[in-house]
């Protein structure tokens, strides 16, 4: 889209917010009451965050429910449950001092025995990400109520720990889950916590609601009487809801880009771009390398150059997006790799690989045929289908789209490896080894969803990765996460195309939105509505 | 007597449909690519032992035909699964929605039924007068609207533009009420769903009931009416009008049928929890036993209101129950 460059979109968009992270904001004192209403457009089937990290779980469960300690404004750790902790020397152990004088919603007691029961029961054995970061977790020792130890088999860096806190360690109480059956367990769907607010009550494709709880260990907050969750799966009626003032506030990009510029000139409606920085989107190019003319580095490195990033982030993002160069997003200036990057637009060059490799252009000027599967989670994974497509076609690629839904492409891709480019949206999650060495690490077996399914299986990178795994030291470890990115450019067994996060549009008078890298998923214990 | 022995044999009839219309929902969402395994994956991750732990927990291991049978089994004793979306019994799942949709059905077709009988007999009158033609025009376009987009529609000129109305949901969720101003408050928020869901339906009874009437305004009992004097206003109601509303309550059990389908728009659209949008979960989320439940809930409700408009039609004209039925 000629004329609109990111920049040019943002700075009007920030024009739109006055209220957003200014000081005016800040200026004013906050009011303590009303009820926030907020649009969701998933259910999840479990929302308990220590079995599911998820974002789709932390929207709701991260009110009631919370972590150690969660991500601060420049990505650093700052407190919630625990309030300090320390990582031995070796690898072997983290010490975390818990906070005094929290309690459960139930009046209980909040101790370091429902830190060792969650690190081990949940964690470790049953959550999505946990069974990755905590697979060495041994034993928690609990010397006193405010003190839990995590003791590794295996020396897992205190760095991981540390980055994986915020979305990992949520702690549920040991007395409501000791001696169940955890994933059947009630208090899985009727969270109970120690939260800013209290689960009241979920009505199925209706409505969570979510109260105050008066005993929070932080005096004075939440600010918010309340929070509602109102149901609401179509994009459409979301907007229309915001424009009513019949919800205050839709999270991850619930409202559509494309209706992102009319909706934010709406009086008293702002558009808020920031608040997702740790929790990015990538939008990738998985190319399986099974099939013989991926399996040729050259073929893939071609396929890289025929991608326009500018104009993806440009046109399909509209601006709501940057250029990827690699595995590790822009944000983490910890692990970012500045000298590593993926090949660059380059249509002569794509040709000219395209042609040593041994793939003329035959009749129509098509060398060969791909099978090319976007993933349906986000408007942009299809739409980025459309446009690889027709960027392939102009170095000579015919890619044949087929479209599937989230069941079909997880099958397709994941577990039977039938195809030949997919489209997917890893999630970074700051640090490379919670979800994002999977995508290069060789030899995994089929049926794990956003994993290398692609047959990339190189001994070099391969041979990083359990390097870096078992890295204590930190200086170490991020340069061998370096070394990662620099050989993840090199080889190509997937292309980085773009890092995306999600917009929130919200009503003037919620203030505080977006306050950390992970609001949406945060507790929104400073959150408040001015009158 | 004879409403009895209907009753009787529509039940019986309605075994066979039954079952004919479970195996086909469980044999489409079975041969449907992905399972619920898969689409829980989509949303969460996780290793390859957690994806093994989750088709064991989710009874997904065996043959598509070892589910069936263990499904009829189950639907013998009257148990109709436990939901892999919801990890709760499909019946209670039903029985959550239903009442919802039902509600919804009940408005949309009173809403339609009257309107649209009212309109037909303004048309019918005078077959052909400027308020036929009118009120033809205005229908016919209702009906070629899709469902969808007159929904948005609405809600932008009633909930957004003039603020009259609520754009969503059941109740006014920030500050909740109790009481007659509770059920005053759903009924507040069912205006806008009803309107979108019976829209199209309106010009079918227009129609319907207009062309009724046209005909039998040349029919001998209507010319025999007018020699014996009758006022022209009893002449509408009891010669023309009546005679004309027999399909006009046919008409009634075919909507009932075909709004399970529009309520699937209308309740995502509107944010509302029926069956419909189950509908729409159970099969994003591969959840069949969910599918084959709401779908034979839906067959049992079509059936049960086709019985009652059969009833109707009984009592309505003697002829149609004499005929054997």
């Amino acid at each position: 889209m000629p004329g609109l460059t990111r920049r040019t979109f943002m700075a009007g968009t920030a024009a739109m917010v006055p209220a957003l992270g200014s000081r005016a904001a800040f200026a004013q004192q906050p009011r303590r009451g009303g009820v926030l209403v907020v649009a969701a457009d998933t259910e999840p089937r479990n929302l308990n965050p220590a079995l599911v990290a998820s974002n789709g779980v932390f929207y709701v469960a991260s009110k009631v429910i919370e972590p150690l300690a969660e991500m601060g404004p420049d990505g650093s750790l700052l407190p919630r449950l625990a309030t300090a902790w320390e990582g031995s020397a070796d690898g072997r152990s983290v010490r975390f001092t818990l906070r005094e004088g929290v309690q459960w919603h139930d009046g209980r007691p909040f101790t370091s025995a429902d830190v060792a029961f969650s690190a081990l029961q949940l964690w470790k054995p049953l959550q999505n990400l946990g069974r990755i970061v905590f697979k060495d977790l041994e034993a928690v020792d609990t010397p006193d109520a405010k003190t839990a130890i995590l003791r590794f088999s295996a020396p897992t860096p205190f760095q991981l720990v540390r980055n994986a806190v915020p979305a990992l360690t949520a702690v549920v109480p040991k007395h409501l889950y000791e001696g169940t059956d955890i994933n059947a367990n009630p208090a899985n769907t009727k969270l109970v916590g120690t939260g800013p607010f209290r689960f009241v009550e979920h009505r199925p494709g209706e409505y969570y609601r979510l109260e105050r709880n008066p005993n929070y260990w932080e005096s004075g907050k939440p600010y918010l009487d309340g929070i509602v969750y109102q149901v609401l799966p179509d994009r459409a009626a979301i907007a229309a809801a915001l424009e009513a003032d019949r919800i205050q506030l839709a999270a991850f990009s619930a409202v559509p880009l494309a209706d992102l510029e009319r909706i934010g000139k709406v009086p008293g409606v702002k558009v808020v771009t920031e608040g997702y920085e740790g929790i990015t989107y990538q939008l990738t190019v998985e190319m399986n390398h099974r099939r013989k003319e991926l399996a040729d580095p050259r073929v893939r490195r071609a396929i890289a150059h025929a991608i326009d990033r500018q104009f993806v982030v440009d046109t399909i993002f509209l601006g709501y997006a940057k250029a990827s160069t690699g595995p590790v997003p822009l944000f983490d200036k910890q692990f970012y790799a500045a000298d590593a990057a993926m090949p660059a637009f380059d249509r002569a060059r794509a040709n000219a690989l395209l042609d040593e490799a041994g793939y003329p252009r035959g009749a129509g000027g098509t060398r060969f045929q791909l099978r090319l599967l976007p993933a349906p989670w986000f408007e942009q994974t299809r739409q980025f289908g459309d446009y690889l497509r027709q960027a392939l076609r102009a170095v000579g690629i015919d890619a044949q789209i087929v479209n599937n839904d989230a069941a079909a492409h997880t099958r397709a891709v994941y577990t039977d490896r039938s195809f030949d480019l997919a489209i997917g949206s890893p999630v970074y999650r700051n640090d490379p080894a919670i979800s994002t060495t999977i995508l290069y690490q060789g030899g995994l077996p089929a049926g794990v969803p956003f994993s290398n399914q692609y047959g990339y299986d190189s001994p070099a990178m391969n041979d990083i990765i359990a390097k870096a795994a078992v890295a204590v030291d930190e200086g170490e470890r991020v340069r061998l996460y370096r070394d990662f990115e620099r050989l993840a450019a090199e080889d190509v067994p997937l292309v980085h195309v773009a890092e995306f996060t999600f917009i929130t549009v919200a009503r003037d008078r919620v203030r505080n939105v977006a306050n950390n890298p992970r609001w949406a998923t945060s507790h929104w214990s400073d959150t408040w509505l001015a009158s | 007597m004879r409403s009895l022995r209907l009753i009787a044999q529509r039940l019986l009839a309605a075994l066979p449909t039954l079952l004919l219309v479970s195996l086909g929902a469980f044999l489409l969402l079975e041969s449907a690519p992905g399972d619920a395994a898969d689409a829980y994956l989509a949303q969460t991750g996780g290793d390859a032992g957690f994806a093994a732990e989750l088709r064991q927990r989710l009874g997904l291991e065996g043959t598509p035909l070892d589910r069936l049978a263990a499904f009829y089994a189950g639907l013998l004793q009257g148990d109709l699964g436990t939901s892999a979306l919801f990890n709760r019994p499909v019946l209670h799942v039903i029985a959550e929605r239903l009442p919802t949709t039902l509600l919804l059905m009940a408005a949309a077709v009173s809403f339609t039924a009257l309107v649209g009988s009212a309109l037909g007999l303004l048309a019918g009158v005078r077959p052909g007068g400027w308020r036929d033609q009118a009120i033809t025009v205005a229908t016919l376009g209702l009906l070629a609207m899709p469902n969808f987009w007159l929904a948005l529609l609405l809600v932008l000129l009633f909930g957004v533009q003039l603020a009259w109305l609520p754009t969503s949901g059941l109740q006014s969720l920030g500050a909740p009420k109790t009481g007659l101003a509770a059920a005053l408050d759903m009924a507040w928020h069912l205006v806008l769903p009803t309107l979108a869901l019976g829209a199209g339906y309106l010009a079918l009874y227009t129609r319907t009931l207009r062309a009724g009437m046209a005909a039998t305004w040349r029919a001998d009992h209507v010319r025999a009416a007018r020699a014996r004097g009758l006022a022209e206003r009893r002449v509408v109601w009891r010669a023309v009008a009546r005679p004309a509303l027999l399909p006009v309550v046919v008409l009634l059990g075919q909507q009932v049928g075909t709004l399970f389908g529009g309520s699937v728009v209308t309740e995502t659209v509107f944010g509302i929890p029926g069956l419909g949008r189950l509908t729409y979960e159970a099969v994003a989320g591969r959840d069949t036993l969910l599918l084959v439940g709401v779908v034979m809930a839906g067959t049992v409700v079509v059936i049960l209101a086709n019985l009652l408009v059969d009833l109707l039609l009984v009592r309505l004209d003697p002829r149609i129950g004499a005929s054997g039925g």
